[in-house]
């Protein structure tokens, strides 16, 4: 999926229909997999540290506010948020801003409604329970707007990305419970950026090099600069540090309900290994002297 | 042990019923009297798991059923819809989700348990034919329902594996425009992929149902695979069973709720939450983990057809087991060159899931080859050759004898 814009950005139209229809079939065999693009060069992100990782995982109300801040001030150029209702940002478990305060922030967003008695669409400004309205009119407008490259929906985008994780990687994650793999690589791309290419690399026209993404080349130029936003919790606004706020502003859209589910889970946890324990004692009770 | 005492109810009412259908006698005869082994162990202990995790599942679908949408356009963002805004539906799809890959778990630990005290022997052949049917119903349930949160790996997966069917000369085309509704995976093929992943699990409990019913008639193999002689080799269902399964069920869930609380989506893959694009195909492939060992089958062979009834046929053989293995003892417990087979099967087994996550290409491949001809070998040469000349120890006269053996006072047996 990585390869999306990449693909979509260098291959004409119908040499992509082309390869799609062979790829389908490739797959369909299960003979192999479609050729990957070159990945060579491809760097493994690193592990942050999330507040909201391990068993006990919260957000920082702060940082998520920091991130919605960033997305609204530099991501939302390009990128939608269709999934996120204005609402949400005061639900618990999330920035938690106050009503009121999401009030202004929806007002200050035109949402096309309508049509109205005499059949006409208009524009009203949004409300709690509107959606965040996206950047672009269509996939087509948005492509033709950015070098054909199409800026991916953020909503879910901590949960539809990720990296490979290898041996043991992926079965250590079995019992550490690392599931900020997504997080972990959308800081590492905002972060991964290089001002010129290797040696030897080739670099097509208006894209830009980084460490993370699938082939290196991304149709994103690098986002962030230090200094991009006036944080107004004082915050510095280096870029590693807008990366991470938004990113974790990222994870509460793609998964509003973290917070209520590990604290849930962990009283359900504690239920279920106490029920356990009475279970054993019942049953080593029951079979004593029972010869089996 | 004088447990097994029939129903005979005192209240009038009951009385008045039973004698019209005696169900509550059927339900006393098989969950309360029923006369059980009295040494399985705990690897006996995941046929309640697997009925427990067919009720969550049936549960938690259903109202996942009541918020889904079967439609292209609507189906990935109704699961979301779920996820954000269904009270605790984030719960009920975590549940669905990752019960399906508990169900698998405990699944394999059930079929492997059946390898190697050979449950699947005589008189129990039907019983466990039955199981093999459960666990294809299984596949095809878990498969379908993959499909419809239609994401990247859900339409993908789906365009894969219906056209597997292609393979089959002549009939091949046809069946898979009849199962796409089209001429490719699309909108009718959603919607019936919805309606079979309602109807599979309805057969599947039908199947549960005929795979208990053969077992009381039959009665538990045991960790000896000593038939049953005498009352004393047995327990009451009730209350030593009840509760041994229950501390099972309850100390599984642990393992469960592990994973649907702290790490719902690892068992899943990120690409399914990019929403199905016909006009993208994922770099890899891939599908659950519990298919994988299948996957790396039909990827070895490198002819379609071929690869498709190898993979077939690597069910298929499960289902004729009991004439494969020639063996008069059961439990490999008494068997000590096959329990080595065992061990490397299991280890293959394991292999090829390892190999079906792989890219296929170079050392993946000729590893593939040798782990499904192994595959194969184990069922078709090594079963039928080994049980044919290996002698097994000699085994306890009753399973009495055995746990008295075992717990040091074998004068005992004789009382």
């Amino acid at each position: 999926m990585i390869m999306r814009t990449k693909l979509m950005k260098t291959f004409p139209k119908r040499i992509a229909a082309a390869g799609l229809i062979a790829g389908a079939v490739l797959a369909a065999g299960a003979l192999s997999q479609p050729a990957m693009a070159s990945t060579g060069g491809v760097s493994t992100p690193h592990m942050q540290k999330w507040s909201f990782g391990g068993v006990f995982g919260r957000f920082d109300r702060a940082q998520l506010k920091r991130g919605l801040q960033v997305y609204r001030e530099v991501c939302s150029a390009c990128h939608g948020l269709k999934r996120v209702a204005f609402r949400t940002l005061s639900q618990p478990g999330g920035p938690e801003l106050s009503e009121d305060v999401v009030k202004e922030l929806a007002a200050e967003y035109e949402i096309k409604d309508g049509p109205d008695d005499e059949g006409e669409m208009y524009d009203r400004p949004g409300t709690l329970k509107d959606y965040f309205p996206s950047t672009y009119p269509n996939d087509k407008a948005a492509r033709a707007a950015n070098n054909g490259a199409l800026p991916p929906d953020l909503s879910i985008i901590t949960k539809a990305r990720g990296y490979h994780r290898g041996f043991p990687g992926w079965f250590l994650d079995l019992f550490t419970g690392y599931q900020e793999a997504g997080a972990d690589y959308v800081h590492a791309l905002l972060t991964g950026y290089e001002e010129e290419p290797p040696e030897g690399f080739h670099l097509v026209d208006g894209m830009s090099y980084n460490h993370y993404f699938g082939g290196n080349q991304i149709g994103m130029p690098p986002p962030l600069s230090d200094e991009l936003v006036e944080y107004e919790d004082g915050t510095k606004a280096t870029v590693d540090q807008m990366a991470k706020d938004v990113t974790a502003f990222l994870m509460w859209t793609a998964e509003p309900t973290l917070e209520q589910r590990k604290r849930l889970g962990f009283q359900v946890f504690l239920f279920v290994l106490l029920l356990s324990g009475m279970l054993y004692f019942t049953t080593k009770r029951l079979w004593h002297g029972v010869k089996h | 042990m004088s447990g097994h005492a029939s129903f005979e109810p005192t209240n009038k009412i009951v009385k008045w019923f039973e004698d019209r259908l005696p169900v509550l006698g059927l339900a006393h005869a098989s969950f309360v009297a029923f006369p059980t082994p009295r040494n399985l162990n705990y690897w006996w202990t995941f046929g309640g798991i697997l009925f427990f995790f067919l009720l969550v599942q049936i549960i938690t679908g259903i109202i996942l059923a009541m918020h889904y949408v079967p439609h292209e356009a609507l189906a990935f963002d109704s699961t979301e819809h779920i996820l954000r805004d269904v009270n605790y539906g984030w719960l009920l799809r975590y549940l669905h989700s990752n019960g399906a890959s508990m169900f698998f778990l405990a699944v394999y630990i059930h079929i492997f348990r059946g390898l190697y005290y050979g449950s699947f022997k005589g008189p129990r052949e039907i019983l466990w034919i039955i199981g093999v049917v459960i666990y294809v119903l299984m596949m095809a349930a878990g498969f379908l329902g993959y499909v419809l949160p239609w994401g990247q790996m859900s339409f993908w997966a789906a365009t894969v594996i219906t056209n597997l069917f292609s393979a089959f000369p002549i009939v091949g085309e046809p069946i898979v425009q009849w199962l796409w509704g089209g001429f490719s995976v699309g909108q009718p093929t959603l919607n019936r992929f919805f309606s079979f992943h309602y109807l599979v699990p309805l057969l599947l409990y039908v199947f549960v149902i005929l795979h208990v019913w053969a077992l009381h008639v039959v009665g538990n193999n045991n960790p000896t695979g000593v038939s049953v002689k005498k009352d004393q080799d047995t327990l009451p269902f009730h209350p030593y069973y009840t509760i041994k399964d229950s501390y099972a069920i309850v100390a599984f869930l642990l393992i469960y709720f592990w994973f649907v609380f702290f790490n719902p989506n690892q068992l899943g893959h990120p690409d399914n939450y990019i929403p199905a694009d016909a006009l993208v195909t994922p770099p890899h492939i891939v599908p659950e983990w519990y298919f994988l060992p299948f996957y790396a089958i039909l990827r070895a062979v490198p002819d379609k057809l071929g690869g498709v009834l190898l993979m077939f046929g690597a069910l298929a053989v499960l289902a004729v087991l009991p004439w494969l293995d020639r063996s008069k003892a059961r439990s490999l417990t008494y068997r000590p060159l096959m329990k080595g087979f065992f061990w490397i099967f299991a280890v293959d087994a394991v292999l090829l899931g390892w190999l079906g996550s792989q890219p296929a290409e170079g050392i993946f491949v000729t590893l593939s080859r040798l782990a499904t001809a192994y595959y194969f070998a184990h069922f078709l040469i090594i079963l039928p050759l080994v049980s044919k000349f290996e002698v097994p120890r000699p085994r306890p006269a009753s399973i009495m004898d055995a746990v008295l053996e075992k717990s040091g006072d074998a004068d005992e047996a004789k009382s």
